[in-house]
């Protein structure tokens, strides 16, 4: 292995060749200050442009100053980073953003959570020198995210994500010199455009000029509000970042305490989206064991693989950019609208009220689900099945308004019928875990037989794409999962190409699945809290008595009190779906 | 003495015949039947021939660090993307000896082992793109592009490219990322071209002069090109005179000509016999040179030397009428326009300079702006990812560096010395010699003079907008400018 000797601000390093000055003086303990700079290792994620110059440092013997994340260390280099000419000249440059960014961090939806603050603050900037015109540029709102772009720095982080990880192209650059800012092209509106709404661009902006739409104000009307009964349902993914929102430690579990601060926030009822997760896997699972039966049996006309459809994003990925293949995904509806179809019929009729009557509310790790609880076809006579959406963050925040001391609450249960869940509900949080949890159940709808173990390893992990087959008592079953879109398209145009052999695959549009999603607490670049968060979704699997969704006595007793059994007329009507050619 | 520019005018570009009875193509012959790659570039190396873009790379050892990098396909690309105000030295020479591009790409893509070129060429170069087509469709025609040229086993080939009128285009990332489809933007370099290029393979970005040169080169001989020009800087470099001279258009001369020799013995002098004030070389980045560099030999190195640049070869000629803040904005305000607006102090850095200098002009300058100038533009150089953002502030350093008084002239007494603010100019009726005429009072476009027949008239300043009306039409010199 080669390796470079050099010296960063006196002290002598030896680093291997093709390392940044900055991952250099991260390893002597020098951490330079970076803006558009975003690593998220293992995920093959970086954002790298060299655009913003805060990581400046001074070269010996170079005639300007480098760019730290993006000049490569040589020989002998000799490297200071708080020289003055290096001080002076990022001050500079953070001053001559923050000249051309509103100053109003007090109201601001990052205020507290802006990598541009916390390098003001930094960098101990007490006066902007230089003044002058600012960007004003529309407001741009969707369904799901909010695009206020004069707060936008040019890091181009989003524009990355879109581009490169999700491969959706929505953003990217437009105008030239101090005109120019990320924007969907000819500056339409996102929700013209073909954005899927995964939140990612909102997940990494340094800034507040992506956020998601808040519905923290509708949420509190609906709880003063005497005349309804509002119920609420978390996703798996929520629990185990929640805690971060408070100071704890990463992948700390508080699903008790989420349900008890839900509970004194004024909920009626506080249900699991996890209960709804392993009703999809009942669905799902035995949609795909339908299909691979009577793919079986010779039935030229099957599709094959079959392709979850649990999240929002994904979904308007393939109908926007494969609607060819608006057929080969399953026609399960994703766990937040099973549940809320539940919860406005099985569950309205328990409590005998009318629907109207009933507000759903979803706690999400993701901004898509703001837009798929608003699709026309999951409302009945204009009256949605899941009424407001709120994110993981936006959870937070209407618990700090509420006065709750969230980390000294009680850990609380759920409430029942829609309360109870599985394991394999859980992990639906993880990239992996929908297509675990439907092989827990196939497995054993198939075959018959218990399966001897309930951990599948080679489903986990973080890489992109993953396969393996697993063995169906004699059946081989390939099965493939990817996470982020872009990993995505290139399973759909091997699909497309005929040269797919996988019988299922799971697919997220988020890296690492729900627990990275557009509606979590920020991750600024961390890739351990991501892992952190998985480890956290397994553990929760593993303190479950119950791992397998058709295990889960309220499923079981739903079905017989209401839906009879898996696909059947009433389970097709209530929880499955179509999908839509949106390039027309 | 023509080199770059040897046949344009002499021959017709539109037939190929000509250009050979020029010795055409001899070069591309003597290389592929004579020489070994090696020793072409050793011969272009010898010559000392650098960028005629503006940066001044040795062209030679750009072709040999090419040339050493291992990869399957490489790509030779022209450089046409001229986009400094007034100049048009490389559209004379695409427009009237498209040949010696087609000739030297060759050469060049023998040499690094390329066998496709791209001349990415701006769209609002019609002409010169019409008759690079006839050009290319001649040469392979006469088996000069193609595959086995000249019957050895050498392919090459040529294509072009449009781009759509950004400067920045002409720096040579931003130039691949838009003949890749993507947004014209730099990225940081290292990697080079040379090395991860065009589709991320090795390729050899060169301009439309350096090319122009090369067929010469091989012609007559290292020896003979690296006797003309100075020490460092060989051979010929062409200009685009302009401003206030009277012979204007191009020229071109040995390197270490003086400006002195560039502007009064081929240009002609001064226009109207006015006071040679300053010289801007180098375009939008380039520097204001006072009346002390006159007598300087132009060479790459010399310019920098004395606070400008070769860049791609503009030369502006001010006078005494030119006042020096007003040239700094205007420079400032091309660049601004075309930064592409990735860096940081590229797309603000200039735009505050040129608020800061608005503000001077306008007369609400204060003396720390001259101050804040100078520092913002230091660290807009230190700190700008391409050479566009790390040279815009040339014009501003420049001026301040050469012509200071006349910034303070400015921010202190509030007065334009060269009369060109208009914020900064007053005009008054002097009132033992205004007759009361009336003229000035009907000719006001805005009402600002006031007076009964026959008495003196009176200036409102408040609302003059110093058009300059009524200092024109008065008969009786009664109206003063300060």
């Amino acid at each position: 292995m080669d390796t470079v000797s050099l010296i960063i601000d006196n002290k002598p390093v030896v680093v291997k060749k093709g390392t940044t000055i900055l991952e250099a003086a991260s390893g002597i303990g020098v951490h330079v200050p970076t803006l558009c700079h975003m690593k998220l290792d293992d995920l093959n994620i970086e954002n790298k442009p060299g655009g913003c110059r805060i990581c400046v440092v001074e070269v010996e013997g170079r005639r300007n100053l480098a760019p730290a994340c993006c000049t490569d260390v040589n020989e002998g280099m000799e490297v200071s980073t708080h020289s003055l000419r290096a001080i002076n000249a990022r001050r500079t440059v953070l001053e001559l953003i923050l000249s051309d960014h509103p100053a109003d961090c007090l109201i601001c939806a990052k205020s507290g959570n802006c990598d541009l603050q916390d390098m003001a603050h930094q960098l101990g900037t007490r006066e902007i020198h230089y003044k002058g015109e600012q960007s004003h540029y529309r407001k741009d709102t969707s369904p799901a995210i909010i695009r206020e772009i004069d707060k936008c720095i040019m890091c181009r982080r989003c524009e990355m994500m879109c581009n490169e990880v999700q491969t959706v192209g929505v953003l990217s650059a437009i105008n030239r010199g101090f005109d120019s800012v990320v924007s969907p092209a000819f500056e339409m509106n996102l929700d013209h455009s073909e954005c899927t709404y995964c939140g990612q661009c909102v997940a990494v902006c340094p800034t507040g000029a992506l956020t998601e739409v808040d519905h923290t104000g509708k949420v509190i009307h609906a709880l003063s509000d005497k005349t309804k009964t509002v119920i609420v349902q978390t996703a798996p993914a929520v629990r185990a970042a929640l805690g971060e929102e408070f100071g704890m430690e990463a992948g700390t579990l508080v699903t008790g305490k989420l349900v008890a601060a839900l509970r004194r926030l004024g909920f009626d009822h506080i249900f699991d989206t996890d209960f709804a997760a392993d009703l999809t896997i009942m669905e799902e699972g035995t949609e795909l064991l339908n299909r691979l039966g009577k793919h079986l049996a010779g039935d030229k006309d099957v599709k094959l693989p079959i392709l979850t459809s649990c999240c929002p994003a994904w979904v308007k990925f393939f109908e926007h950019q494969f609607p060819e293949m608006k057929d080969i995904p399953s026609t399960a509806r994703s766990p937040q609208q099973m549940f809320g179809s539940i919860a406005k019929t099985y569950f309205a009729e328990k409590l005998k009220i009318k629907r109207e009557d009933l507000v759903v509310v979803s706690i999400m790790p993701c901004v898509a689900k703001k837009y798929e609880c608003g699709r026309d076809e999951f409302k009945v006579n204009g009256n949605p099945d899941v009424d407001l959406v709120i994110t993981t963050r936006e959870l937070a925040a209407l618990i700090k308004l509420s006065n709750i001391d969230f980390k000294s609450l009680p850990n609380e249960e759920f409430d029942n019928p829609l309360g109870e869940s599985s394991g394999a509900g859980v992990i639906f949080g993880t990239t992996g875990g929908v297509i675990e949890a439907a092989v827990r159940t196939a497995y054993e709808i198939h075959t018959k037989k218990e399966l001897p173990r309930l951990d599948f390893d080679e489903l986990r992990g973080m890489e992109g794409i993953r396969e393996a087959t697993i063995d169906f008592d004699g059946l081989p079953i390939k099965i493939g999962i990817a996470h982020g879109l872009g990993n995505a398209r290139k399973l759909l145009e091997d699909i497309q190409a005929g040269k797919s052999e996988f019988h299922a695959i799971e697919i997220m549009s988020c890296p690492g699945g729900c627990i990275g999603g557009g509606g979590q607490p920020y991750h600024h670049g961390n890739a351990d809290i991501l892992k952190k968060r998985q480890m956290a979704i397994y553990q929760e699997d593993s303190n479950k008595s119950i791992r397998k969704s058709h295990e889960n006595p309220y499923i079981i007793k739903l079905y017989e009190e209401f839906l009879g059994e898996p696909m059947s007329e009433k389970a097709h009507h209530l929880l499955h779906t179509k999908y839509f050619d949106r390039t027309e | 003495m023509r080199i770059a520019l040897r046949n344009c005018g002499l021959i017709d570009p539109e037939k190929i015949e000509e250009y050979i009875a020029e010795d055409g193509y001899f070069a591309l012959g003597k290389c592929l039947t004579e020489f070994t790659r090696e020793e072409t570039i050793k011969e272009i190396k010898d010559s000392g021939l650098r960028g005629r873009g503006g940066g001044g790379f040795p062209t030679g050892l750009k072709w040999e660090i090419t040339k050493n990098v291992e990869a399957g396909q490489k790509y030779v690309v022209c450089n046409a993307d001229e986009g400094d105000p007034g100049a048009f030295m490389d559209r004379s020479i695409l427009e009237g000896d498209p040949h010696s591009v087609i000739e030297a790409m060759a050469i060049c893509g023998y040499c690094i082992g390329a066998d496709t070129g791209l001349v990415y060429i701006r769209a609002e170069y019609p002409l010169a793109i019409e008759r690079l087509k006839i050009a290319i469709k001649q040469a392979r025609e006469f088996g000069l592009l193609g595959e086995g040229i000249l019957g050895t086993n050498f392919n090459f080939d040529i294509e072009l490219r449009y781009g759509a009128g950004a400067f920045v285009c002409g720096e040579e990332t931003a130039l691949i990322h838009s003949m890749e489809g993507l947004r014209g933007e730099p990225t940081v370099k290292p990697p080079f071209p040379s090395v991860s290029g065009y589709m991320g393979k090795p390729t050899n970005v060169n301009n439309v002069e350096t090319f122009a040169s090369v067929p010469v080169i091989i012609n007559k001989g290292a020896n003979w090109f690296n006797k003309i020009g100075t020490e460092k800087s060989k051979g010929t470099k062409v200009f685009a005179l302009a401003g206030k001279i009277n012979k204007v258009g191009l020229v071109e001369v040995p390197m270490g000509t003086t400006l002195r020799e560039v502007i009064y013995d081929i240009g002609g002098g001064i226009v109207n016999g006015k006071e040679f004030k300053s010289v801007q070389t180098g375009g939008p980045s380039g520097g204001c040179l006072t009346k002390d560099f006159l007598d300087t030999p132009i060479d790459y190195d010399n310019l920098i030397a004395a606070g400008s640049m070769m860049g791609s070869g503009g030369m502006i000629v001010l006078d005494e009428d030119d006042c020096m803040v007003s040239i700094a904005k205007f420079y400032l305000e091309f660049t601004l326009e075309e930064s592409c607006g990735k860096c940081t102090p590229c797309r603000i850095g200039n735009k505050r300079l040129f608020e800061i200098l608005t503000k001077i002009t306008e007369g609400n300058g204060v003396l720390e702006d001259i101050e804040r100038l100078r520092v913002l533009s230091n660290v807009i150089k230190d700190t700008s990812l391409c050479g566009l953002g790390q040279s815009s502030p040339n014009p501003v350093l420049s001026t301040i560096n050469n012509f200071e008084e006349e910034y303070r002239a400015h921010v202190v007494d509030g007065k334009c010395p060269a009369g060109q603010c208009k914020s900064l100019l007053r005009y008054d009726i002097v009132e033992d010699l205004c007759t009361g005429c009336t003229l000035c009072f009907r000719n006001c476009p805005v009402g600002a003079i006031t007076g009964e027949r026959r008495e003196p008239h009176l200036i409102d300043q408040s609302l003059c907008i110093k058009c300059g009306v009524c200092f024109e039409k008065c008969k009786f010199n009664a109206i003063t400018l300060i």
